[in-house]
C-alpha cells in the first residue's frame, strides 16, 4: 500500500473516531426518545419499537411549551440588547483613540470569569423586593453578565478587520457620512455582528443557574430547568423519556446553526485568539 | 464562556503600550474623538457594572450579615462568623477538594483531546468541514441535556445502556468515583472542542516553513510537534487554559444533573453555594460561600496572569 494511501486512511480512521465521539450522546439522546414509553428504560441502544409518544406527551403539557417559549424569547431578547451595546462599544475600541480602552476590555474581561453562584444570592434577594422574580427581565438583566462581554470582545476582533478607509473614500465620492455608513460599513459588519448574535445566542440558551434560581413557573422558567423538573406521567413512572423528547427539541436549533454557520462560529470563536 | 478574549485582549494591552503617541496639547478633534467613544462605550460599562458590581458588593454586606429568609426577623451584623463557620466546616473542604480534583482532572483531559482535534481540523487532508461541524454539537449543545445524555446512559435506576453492556452489578452514579468518572467524561465531551477551537488559531500562527526545514533537517513529526509547535503556542495553550480552568472551577450544571435525587456523593463549591443560598434560603452564609468562590476564581486568575506575563515578557513582548 502507497504511503498516500495510508495517510488517506490512516485520517479517514480518524476522522471517523472525531465524528461518532462528537455525536453519539446525542445520538443516544434520540434513540431514547423514540422508546415507547413503556420500554425507555430496557437499556437498550436502539429501541425495540419506535414511537413519537414522548415527544407528544411534552407537547401536551404547558410546562414544556411555556418553557419553550420563554427560553426563545428571554434568548432573542438578551441576544439583541447584548448585541446593540456591544456594537457601539466595540466601534469605539476599534476605531477611536481613547483613554480607558484597556480598562472596558479589562473589565469585560474580568466580568465574563464572574462565578454566576456569586451574584445569584442577591439578585434573589433584590428581585424579590423590586417585583422581577419569575419574569423575562429578570433572566434578562443577568444575562447580561455574560453576553455582553463576549459580544464586545468578539465583536472589536470583527471590526478590527473592516477596512474603514473605504468610508471615507465613499465620503469623497460624494457620498453623505450616513450614506457611506449606510451603504459601506454597514454591509462590511453585518457578517461580524451576525455571527456574534449566534455566539451569543447559544450562551444564552445554555443557561442553567440564573433560570434555576431566579424563575419558579412557567411564566419565566426557561427549558433547562424546566426539563429537570420534568416527573414521570405517574409517580410510579420515570420521566425518562420526557427528558430525552424535550432534549431532542432543544438540540434541533443549534444542530441547524452549526450546519448553517460552521465556518462563521468557528471564525467568531478563534477570531480574538488569532490576534495574539 | 468568554472564548478567544484575553489573546485579544493582550494583543490590545500591548498595541497600547507601544504605539500611544506622547500626549500633547490635545486638539479638538482628538476631544471630540475621546467624547465619542466615551458615549458609545458608556451603556455597556454601565450596564455590566451594574448587574456585577452592584451584585457583589451586597454579597459581601450579606456575608458578613446573619441574614436567613426562614428567621427574617433574626437578621443583625456578625462581622465575619459566617466565614468562620464555612472555613471550619468539612463540607467546605470536601467540595472544595472535589472542585479542584474535577477542574484539574477534566482541564489536563481536555487539553490533550482538544491539541489532538485541533492539529487533525489543522492538518486534515479531507473533510474538515465534516470534523467542524461535528464538533461545534458538543460546543453548542445546552450543558444540562449533555449532562443528561450521560446520566440517562449510566444511570442503572434511569435505564442506561452502559451498566447493561459493561454488566455492572452497582449503579455507578451512586458511588463517589464513578459519578467522578461520568462528570468529568461529560465535561471533557462538552468543553474539548472549545479548546480545540482556541489552540487552532495558535496553531493558524506557527508558520509551516519551520516545519518543512525541520523536516528536511531529519526531525520526526513527534520532535517538530514538541520543538517547534508547541513551544510557538505556548502563549495560547496558556490562554486556553486559563480559561478552561477558570470555567471547569465554576462548574455547576452537569454536577447538579448528575446528582440530582438522591445522589448527594459529588457536590461541587458552587452547588454548595447554591444549596445554601435557594434551598436552605440562609442568604448570610451562602454568600460567605460564594464570596469564598469568588476569590478563588481570582487566585486562579492571578496565578495565570503572572505566569502568562512571565511568558509573554520573556518572549520580549512580541505578539
Amino acid at each position: 500500500m502507497s504511503v498516500d494511501r495510508q495517510r488517506l486512511f490512516g485520517w479517514a480512521g480518524a476522522e471517523v473516531i472525531i465524528v461518532v465521539a462528537a455525536l453519539f450522546p446525542v445520538l443516544w439522546l434520540l434513540s431514547l426518545s423514540l422508546k415507547d414509553p413503556a420500554s425507555v428504560n430496557d437499556g437498550r441502544l436502539i429501541p425495540k419499537a419506535f414511537s413519537f409518544d414522548n415527544y407528544s406527551s411534552i407537547f401536551d403539557e404547558n410546562i414544556f411549551t411555556a418553557a419553550l417559549r420563554n427560553s426563545i424569547g428571554i434568548a432573542l431578547i438578551s441576544t439583541v440588547i447584548a448585541v446593540a451595546l456591544a456594537s457601539m462599544a466595540a466601534y469605539a475600541i476599534a476605531r477611536l483613540e481613547f483613554p480607558g480602552k484597556r480598562v472596558i476590555l479589562g473589565a469585560s474581561l474580568a466580568i465574563a470569569m464572574f462565578p454566576p453562584v456569586s451574584i445569584v444570592g442577591p439578585l434573589y434577594n433584590m428581585w424579590r423586593t423590586l417585583g422581577l422574580y419569575d419574569t423575562w427581565p429578570g433572566l434578562i438583566i443577568p444575562y447580561m453578565t455574560f453576553t455582553l462581554p463576549l459580544a464586545i470582545f468578539v465583536l472589536s476582533a470583527f471590526f478590527r478587520e473592516i477596512p474603514w478607509e473605504l468610508e471615507q473614500a465613499a465620503q469623497m465620492d460624494g457620498a453623505t457620512p450616513l450614506q457611506a455608513f449606510r451603504k459601506v460599513i454597514l454591509p462590511l459588519a453585518a457578517p461580524g455582528v451576525f455571527t456574534t448574535a449566534i455566539l451569543v445566542f447559544i450562551y444564552a440558551w445554555n443557561d442553567f443557574i440564573f433560570a434555576l434560581s431566579l424563575t419558579s413557573t412557567t411564566r419565566a422558567q426557561t427549558v433547562p430547568p424546566a426539563i429537570q423538573s420534568f416527573t414521570g406521567v405517574s409517580q410510579f413512572t420515570a420521566p425518562t423519556g420526557a427528558i430525552a423528547a424535550a432534549a431532542i427539541i432543544v438540540t434541533i436549533p443549534i444542530v441547524v446553526m452549526v450546519l448553517l454557520f460552521q465556518r462563521r462560529i468557528v471564525a467568531g470563536l478563534t477570531a480574538g485568539a488569532v490576534k495574539g | 464562556m468568554s472564548t478567544s478574549a484575553t489573546a485579544a485582549g493582550s494583543a490590545e494591552v500591548q498595541a497600547a503600550e507601544s504605539g500611544r503617541p506622547v500626549k500633547a496639547k490635545l486638539s479638538n478633534r482628538t476631544k471630540a474623538e475621546r467624547k465619542l467613544a466615551w458615549m458609545l462605550c458608556a451603556p455597556a460599562a454601565v450596564v455590566m457594572l451594574a448587574v456585577t458590581g452592584y451584585p457583589i458588593l451586597y454579597a459581601v454586606w450579606l456575608s458578613l450579615h446573619r441574614s436567613d429568609l426562614r428567621f427574617p426577623d433574626r437578621s443583625a451584623w456578625i462581622g465575619l462568623d459566617n466565614y468562620v463557620t464555612v472555613l471550619s466546616a468539612n463540607l467546605w473542604w470536601k467540595d472544595l477538594f472535589h472542585t479542584v480534583v474535577l477542574t484539574a482532572l477534566s482541564v489536563s483531559i481536555e487539553l490533550v483531546l482538544g491539541m489532538l482535534l485541533a492539529l487533525a481540523m489543522h492538518r486534515a487532508i479531507f473533510g474538515r468541514g465534516l470534523i467542524r461541524t461535528s464538533a461545534l454539537v458538543p460546543y453548542g449543545i445546552v450543558t444540562v441535556v449533555a449532562a443528561f445524555a450521560w446520566r440517562l446512559a449510566f444511570s442503572k435506576a434511569d435505564g442506561g445502556f452502559v451498566p447493561a453492556v459493561l454488566h455492572l452489578q452497582n449503579d455507578p452514579l451512586i458511588t463517589t468515583w464513578s459519578t467522578y468518572l461520568t462528570a468529568i467524561l461529560a465535561e471533557a465531551w462538552k468543553t474539548t472542542p472549545f479548546m480545540a477551537l482556541l489552540l487552532l488559531a495558535g496553531l493558524a500562527l506557527v508558520p509551516d516553513d519551520l516545519h518543512e526545514a525541520a523536516k528536511v533537517d531529519g526531525a520526526s513529526a513527534w520532535q517538530r510537534f514538541w520543538k517547534i509547535t508547541v513551544p510557538l503556542m505556548k502563549p495560547t495553550i496558556l490562554v486556553a487554559l486559563l480559561f478552561r480552568t477558570l470555567d471547569a472551577f465554576r462548574i455547576f450544571d452537569t454536577v447538579q444533573v448528575l446528582s440530582n435525587g438522591s445522589n448527594r456523593s459529588l457536590e461541587t463549591v458552587s452547588q454548595l453555594g447554591y444549596n445554601t443560598l435557594l434551598t436552605r434560603l440562609n442568604l448570610g452564609l451562602g454568600s460567605a460561600v460564594s464570596v469564598l468562590v469568588f476569590v478563588c476564581v481570582l487566585l486562579i486568575a492571578a496565578a495565570y496572569v503572572r505566569f502568562l506575563g512571565a511568558n509573554l515578557s520573556q518572549r520580549g513582548g512580541g505578539g
